[in-house]
């Protein structure tokens, strides 16, 4: 049974679309076969951050007014066979969404793909609204200040009221948390709030912290997915998260403050 | 006349004063007296009983009577006048009667009761728990539900209202979600949000919240906000909020 998972926050620039694409890429890195859809209609970034913009022909809106088949418009991964990518339109704007002819996309790739990540654009629009409506599971994506926690708590709301399953009065949405950017030297000092606020904050489960790091806008910038970049805690971090989602019990890494070490503290590194 | 709800921001200065009387809708909870007999000395002695044992919150308090369980093919005809002058003696107050067939309310009525429709199932009442009963003389079917719980957590964005009844959150209610109730409000987590209790002019109304951190409380109309968190030394702990000379009071629990 194929499952649809949402990756939302509410707030924008948190690490939605770093996310949707290190959680795609680790799904289809461990031999299930995904697609990630990118539902930022005019605003298009997941095929920047998966590195295939040059080989958009057909998008999302084309397939949702039948210009388009499915199968013309998804692009496979350079590196991973299991890996699609179903791009946005940058042109159209999101009215050509409906929920019925989503669910039509969404039905016809769940016949192929056992995982289906649905990269939410910000706010609490229509193209936020359709990302989430036919989720089984979400990521909550938040990061470590105030502001993001609150709208982190509104997409819940939203999760908990205007889904399908929500709608139709099945099992709920299975909620799980994302905390990105996150610094332990500075949820320390008191600067950003600690993880323990953060789910105080929203009461749910932490799937997933990946610390602040340098390693995701340069795996941005050159169009890899971070979790690709084993080397860098932000890469190692993601598969962690991957591996939890899939059921396995991976203590939390890098949440401790780092000790400066003598050398460090002598050059002031 | 119906009911009206009133939203959280209106307060009484802003009424019409001027008019010699405003008519409104409110919801209430009123004791239910059943009978099973239509005996009056019966009624009266065992009523007498019960008052003794301390059931003294019924003192002047006005009083419904149910004729569910009341067949007066059986029994002797119910006297009303007499029941009405019995129960008064007693310092109880019988505004009106429900579960009456045509000709019961005919005379119920020319004994000066209100006849009531509608209301929920009630429980024993000398079991202490609460009873209710549509507002008297209405001429609508009017049903007070049954207490609203809410088991998730109230989100920012959210609005919960408990029409007509108490509210309880056995979760937390978040920053930017507000909560309402025409009864008392009940908070078993934090209450972060707004809370808006008796919002139909119900002045009795009660916030409780184990942890007592809103960004606004109201009751009845009257309102308050904690822009600073050491408005009162409660903050942020267990605590109850009522309504004294509309001057919002808070109080540990």
């Amino acid at each position: 049974m194929s499952k649809v998972i949402v990756v939302t926050s509410g707030k924008g620039g948190v690490g939605k679309t770093t996310t949707s694409a290190s959680f795609a890429a680790g799904l289809a890195n461990r031999g299930h076969r995904t697609v990630v859809i990118d539902f930022d209609i005019g605003l298009r970034n997941l095929d920047l951050v998966m590195g295939c913009e040059r080989r958009v022909v057909y998008d999302f809106v084309n397939v949702i007014n039948d210009e388009a088949t499915l199968k013309q418009a998804l692009i496979r991964d350079k590196s991973d066979n299991n890996l699609h990518i179903l791009p946005a339109s940058q042109t159209r704007d999101k009215d050509a969404f409906t929920e019925e002819k989503v669910g039509k996309v969404i039905d016809e790739l769940r016949e192929d793909f056992d995982y289906i990540v649905c990269d939410s654009p910000a706010g609490i629009e229509k193209g936020a609204l359709m990302a989430l409506f036919y989720a089984d599971e979400a990521l909550i994506v938040t990061n470590p200040e105030i502001s993001s926690v609150r709208d982190s708590d509104r997409i819940l709301g939203m999760l908990s009221a205007k889904s399908q399953r929500a709608i139709q009065g099945e099992e709920p949405i299975k909620e799980h948390l994302v905390v990105t950017r996150y610094s332990p030297n500075r949820a320390e000092s008191g600067e950003m709030l600690s993880l323990d606020d953060i789910q105080e904050l929203l009461g749910i489960d932490l799937i997933g912290v990946i610390p602040e790091s340098e390693a995701v806008l340069q795996a941005s910038n050159s169009g890899v997915p971070v979790i690709r970049d084993e080397q860098s805690k932000s890469g190692q971090a993601y598969q962690d998260m991957v591996a939890r989602f899939l059921g396995e019990d991976i203590p939390m890494r890098f949440l401790e403050a780092e000790k400066k070490g003598f050398l460090k503290r002598f050059f002031g590194a | 006349m119906g009911t009206s709800t009133k939203t959280a921001g209106e307060t009484l200065d802003k009424q019409e004063k001027t008019a010699a009387v405003e008519l409104k809708g409110a919801v209430f909870t009123l004791p239910v007296l059943k009978l099973h007999s239509t005996d009056l000395p019966a009624i009266e002695h065992e009523l007498k009983v019960h008052l003794a044992r301390g059931l003294n919150f019924f003192k002047h308090a006005p009083l419904v009577i149910d004729l569910e369980a009341i067949d007066e093919q059986q029994g002797r005809k119910l006297d009303f006048t007499a029941i009405v002058s019995a129960l008064h003696r007693m310092q109880l107050f019988v505004v009106g009667v429900r579960n009456t067939n045509p000709e019961q309310a005919k005379r119920a009525l020319a004994a000066g009761m209100a006849v009531l429709k509608g209301g929920i199932a009630q429980e024993d009442i000398s079991s202490g728990k609460n009873t209710s009963a549509p507002p008297p003389a209405t001429s609508k079917t009017l049903s007070a539900e049954t207490t609203k719980v809410i088991h998730q957590p109230v989100r920012s964005g959210q609005q919960i209202y408990a029409k007509g009844c108490d509210l309880i959150v056995l979760s937390s209610v978040n920053v930017g979600a507000e909560v309402i109730a025409d009864g008392n409000i009940h908070v078993y987590g934090s209450l972060r949000g707004r809370a808006l209790a008796g919002v139909s002019e119900n002045a009795n109304a009660r916030i409780f919240a184990q942890v007592m951190e809103p960004e606004l409380v109201a009751i009845a109309g009257n309102y308050q906000v904690f822009d600073e968190p050491n408005a009162s030394n409660l903050y942020g702990k267990a605590a109850q909020i009522h309504l004294d000379n509309n001057r919002l009071v808070i109080a540990p629990i």
